[in-house]
């Protein structure tokens, strides 16, 4: 931890910081998927965690002056657009079919 | 220095509005927390913009906190969950074992990568670096092949998301 506080008297932020800050996030988005039953709140957790690995990616970008981060992060947000899309109607559909969006009650493929 | 207290603004806004997501006084009803999630996206495009990444803050926010949230909020008051719907949070050991494990890791985390990486600020970034410009550049020749794979991703998203939507799965 020492050089994350030796680091707070430096004028610019370092690369630390901004791996610091996504991996809360990262870690706030897991506790999401793991804890809440919402399945509403668990995409939107997948969102969180999506989020994270972006600022990962242009943190290095950052870091390595190379802009190849810049463009995984361009993938990334599409395919979180497809995810959420493909997502909500699965959901949608679920409600329609036992009225509920509580990920414990989907048990169909349990045998 | 402002840099340094818009960085710290900003992080701190991104952690605690993301936190509110999956706490459960806001995050109960998915509304709020859907509203707060929007409120983390802005933050975190504040942090690209920090980083020099000015085409993805503009794109996270058109993308993320105008499309993505936008549908999240739609489903939500579509489906309109009372109370009882939304249903007891259970709270087991498991999941606060799960909790205190992902804290623990990413604690550990953390100070690996601080260790790691050191307290060396960021260079200067290039002329170009970030700029919509640099973006087409890579986008349009290097990865040419993924972008119009992209396309087709999303095409099949669209017609999956309306097979599915359309169903009646009775």
């Amino acid at each position: 931890m020492t050089p994350l506080l030796a680091s707070m008297s430096q004028t610019a932020i370092p690369l630390s910081w901004y791996l610091a800050v996504a991996l809360i996030l990262f870690a706030i988005g897991t506790i999401g998927v793991l804890t809440r039953r919402n399945a509403l709140v668990v995409l939107m957790s997948v969102e969180i965690l999506l989020n994270a690995v972006n600022l990962t990616f242009l943190a290095f970008a950052r870091h390595h002056d190379n802009m190849d981060g810049h463009v995984v992060t361009f993938f990334v947000i599409a395919v979180a657009a497809a995810e959420a899309a493909v997502g909500l109607a699965l959901v949608l559909g679920i409600f329609r079919h036992n009225r509920s969006v509580n990920v414990d009650s989907m048990t169909a493929l349990r045998n | 220095m402002l840099e340094q207290i818009l960085f710290w603004l900003l992080a701190g806004g991104a952690i605690l509005t993301a936190a509110m997501v999956v706490l459960p006084p806001v995050g109960r009803n998915p509304l709020y927390g859907a509203l707060s999630l929007i409120l983390s996206f802005f933050f975190i495009s504040g942090l690209y913009v920090l980083l020099v990444a000015h085409v993805m803050a503009v794109l996270q926010v058109l993308v993320y906190a105008g499309a993505i949230m936008v549908l999240f909020i739609f489903v939500i008051m579509l489906l309109n969950l009372s109370d009882k719907e939304l249903g007891q949070s259970r709270k087991t050991t498991a999941q606060f074992i799960g909790v205190l494990a992902v804290s623990a890791i990413a604690v550990k985390a953390i100070m690996v990568v601080s260790s790691a990486t050191g307290s060396k600020a960021l260079m200067a970034a290039d002329a170009g670096f970030g700029t919509v410009d640099g973006l087409a550049d890579l986008l349009f020749r290097q990865f040419l092949f993924p972008f119009e794979l992209v396309s087709i991703l999303l095409l099949v998203a669209v017609i999956g998301a309306v097979v599915l939507a359309k169903r009646r799965l009775t």
